[in-house]
């Protein structure tokens, strides 16, 4: 049987020292994050209260008119329970004004429109509260592109990265997660009745198995294919990774000079600090 | 002989030389109040670990203020120095300096620069040619830098040329989350390879890891010094900064090599021999006839003969 480690004792005191290292190097205190009331962004905003104290955390609650109901009340369910600052911004409007102009917009394009709406509200919360804005992507969805690239991607630091769902959901039960959250089917909550996993084809802790058996552990597809994953779960897999390789890097720059950034032009992001 | 060595586990500031150096001062002045006769910082730890091209920006000849600076530090407790040294010849090396009395006294350059997986040093750093041992005031010891380590030939030289103590600055990434481990799975590593040579070249592993992190990359710290016997004798905290102290008797390694003469017993021409010989192994030997393979060839061409298929050629060699 694969099964990924999770030491939650371990994760949590090497995921709260990030925090609070990262977000100390630049001379800040606090950070803002996204809640949506799914399991991810919940445990950031959990481990950033138990870095930075949960006076320095704002969670940002930004429903649009179709939200699940539930996720307003699980989102402020953490808030209570963690004693963090929030704030409500309601995207309708904003959402509503621009598709009024491109009525026949797929709900692709307004999922993705109101993730990188959310994502300029928490830039803009950012300058007024002086924090950082906190990531919340986990590793599954980074690996499968399963975000949307300048939207719920963009952030300034972000904890959950290098961990796969089927992490997130352990570390979030050890720390004390509602269940009523860790337990619910994940959605990005795009549009009514999306569920994550229905979208992709496949559940979570399946593709958890192959992606560690694939990344971490460096085995190759006919390894894969013996370990008893489906040779076609395995190639779709891989394809998609393959695929959404362009948002987990900065855009294509043309190389002109001697030096071009990040390409001979290298240095840390944490450079100075 | 046995003395108070003292291990400052920091958190350098990366690329920033004048914050490090006052960092080094506080824990020199720290070292001394704690009556400690030497004090070991970790890998790069003047400069930072993930450079990459601040590397030249950083860098320290041995005429550099900052080298006086320490210099002078030095006349009040010898300490091991972490930084980017510069040779004459304009390369870069990622050394350990021994400061004592006013003077360095010893310089290592890491020999074994990770470039693999989530480390890139050999694009940034010379490396270095010579595993040695120096006289202390407090005996002979060697330093060693972290990926050194790895490779058992360098303590293997290093315990061979007499020394007491290995000193091992290091700037060890946390990686390998493992279930039921108190640590990540590379500090687990550590630890084990620490006690495996302790007791095996009987003699002390002095380990100063940093702690922090660099672009979301935390170092484990776990800084320790394992005695000859292959316990440690001290330790400090996993993640963050600590300072520890430990009374190091140098004369448990007597007692220790009386007990396991292993080094006494180590038979060196067997292992120069069969160096000799594995050197001389036949893949290796087939790359050089390769080479000179392809020079007849091209000579032969150059004259107009008719080329032998290169696989007969090579046979027939």
């Amino acid at each position: 049987m694969i099964q990924i480690p999770t030491n939650a004792t371990l994760l949590r005191e090497l995921l709260t020292g990030f925090i609070r290292n990262e977000v100390q190097k630049t001379g800040l205190t606090k950070v803002v994050v996204g809640l949506s009331g799914g399991v991810d962004s919940a445990l950031s905003a959990m481990l950033a209260a138990e870095a930075l104290g949960p006076g320095n955390v704002l969670a940002v609650l930004m429903p649009y008119k179709s939200s699940h109901f539930d996720s307003q009340v699980h989102a402020e369910m953490i808030v209570e329970k963690s004693g963090i600052e929030s704030l409500l911004v309601d995207i309708s409007p904003q959402i509503d004004a621009y598709f009024e102009q491109f009525p026949g917009a797929d709900s692709r394009r307004r999922g993705n429109k109101m993730a990188r709406e959310r994502m300029t509200i928490l830039y803009d919360q950012s300058a007024r509260w002086s924090g950082l804005v906190l990531g919340t992507s986990n590793k599954t969805e980074l690996l499968l592109g399963y975000g949307t690239l300048y939207g719920d991607m963009a952030s300034a630091i972000n904890p959950l990265g290098d961990l796969y769902k089927t992490q997130v959901w352990a570390l979030a039960e050890a720390i004390g997660m509602p269940q009523v959250i860790v337990g619910k089917v994940p959605s990005a909550d795009l549009w009514v009745g999306q569920t994550d996993e229905g979208e992709l084809g496949f559940t979570y802790r399946e593709v958890d198995k192959l992606l560690y058996l694939m990344v971490d552990q460096r085995y190759t597809k006919p390894e894969l294919v013996a370990a008893g994953f489906p040779e076609r779960f395995v190639e779709d897999v891989a394809q998609r990774i393959m695929a959404s390789q362009f948002k987990r890097r900065l855009p294509v720059i043309a190389k002109v000079s001697q030096r071009t950034i990040d390409r001979d032009f290298r240095y840390s992001r944490d450079w100075g600090k | 002989m046995s003395i108070r060595v003292a291990i400052a586990q920091i958190n350098p500031k990366l690329g920033d030389l004048p914050a490090n150096l006052g960092l080094y001062e506080e824990k020199i002045r720290l070292a001394i109040k704690e009556r400690a006769e030497f004090l070991l910082f970790p890998e790069l730890s003047l400069t930072g670990y993930f450079l990459r091209d601040t590397v030249p920006s950083v860098a320290l000849t041995m005429k550099s203020v900052e080298m006086k600076k320490l210099k002078q530090l030095s006349r009040e407790i010898p300490f091991v120095a972490g930084l980017v040294e510069e040779s004459a010849d304009h390369r870069f090396f990622n050394s350990s300096v021994y400061f004592e009395d006013g003077e360095v006294r010893h310089v290592h350059r890491k020999v074994y620069l990770p470039t693999y997986g989530m480390f890139d040093e050999q694009r940034y750093f010379a490396r270095g040619d010579r595993i040695r041992t120096f006289d202390s005031k407090f005996g002979r010891m060697a330093l060693l830098i972290c990926e050194d380590l790895w490779h058992p030939s360098t303590i293997y030289l290093a315990a061979l040329q007499g020394a007491l103590a290995v000193l091992c600055p290091s700037a060890s990434p946390l990686r390998g989350i493992v279930d039921d481990q108190v640590q990540d799975d590379n500090a687990r590593y550590w630890e084990m390879l620490n006690r495996v040579y302790a007791e095996t070249f009987s003699l002390f592993m002095i380990y100063g890891n940093r702690c922090g992190f660099e672009d979301g990359v935390g170092f484990w710290g776990g800084s320790e010094i394992v005695d000859p016997f292959g316990q440690c004798i001290a330790k400090a905290k996993y993640y963050e900064e600590d300072f520890i102290v430990a009374q190091v008797p140098f004369e448990s390694v007597r007692r220790k090599r009386t007990m396991s003469p292993l080094l006494r017993d180590e038979d060196i021409d067997l292992t120069i021999n069969e160096l000799m010989r594995i050197r001389e192994r036949p893949t290796q030997r087939k790359v050089v006839q390769k080479f000179k393979n392809s020079k007849v060839q091209r000579v032969e061409k150059a004259k107009g003969r008719k080329r032998q298929p290169s696989g007969i050629s090579r046979k027939v060699q």
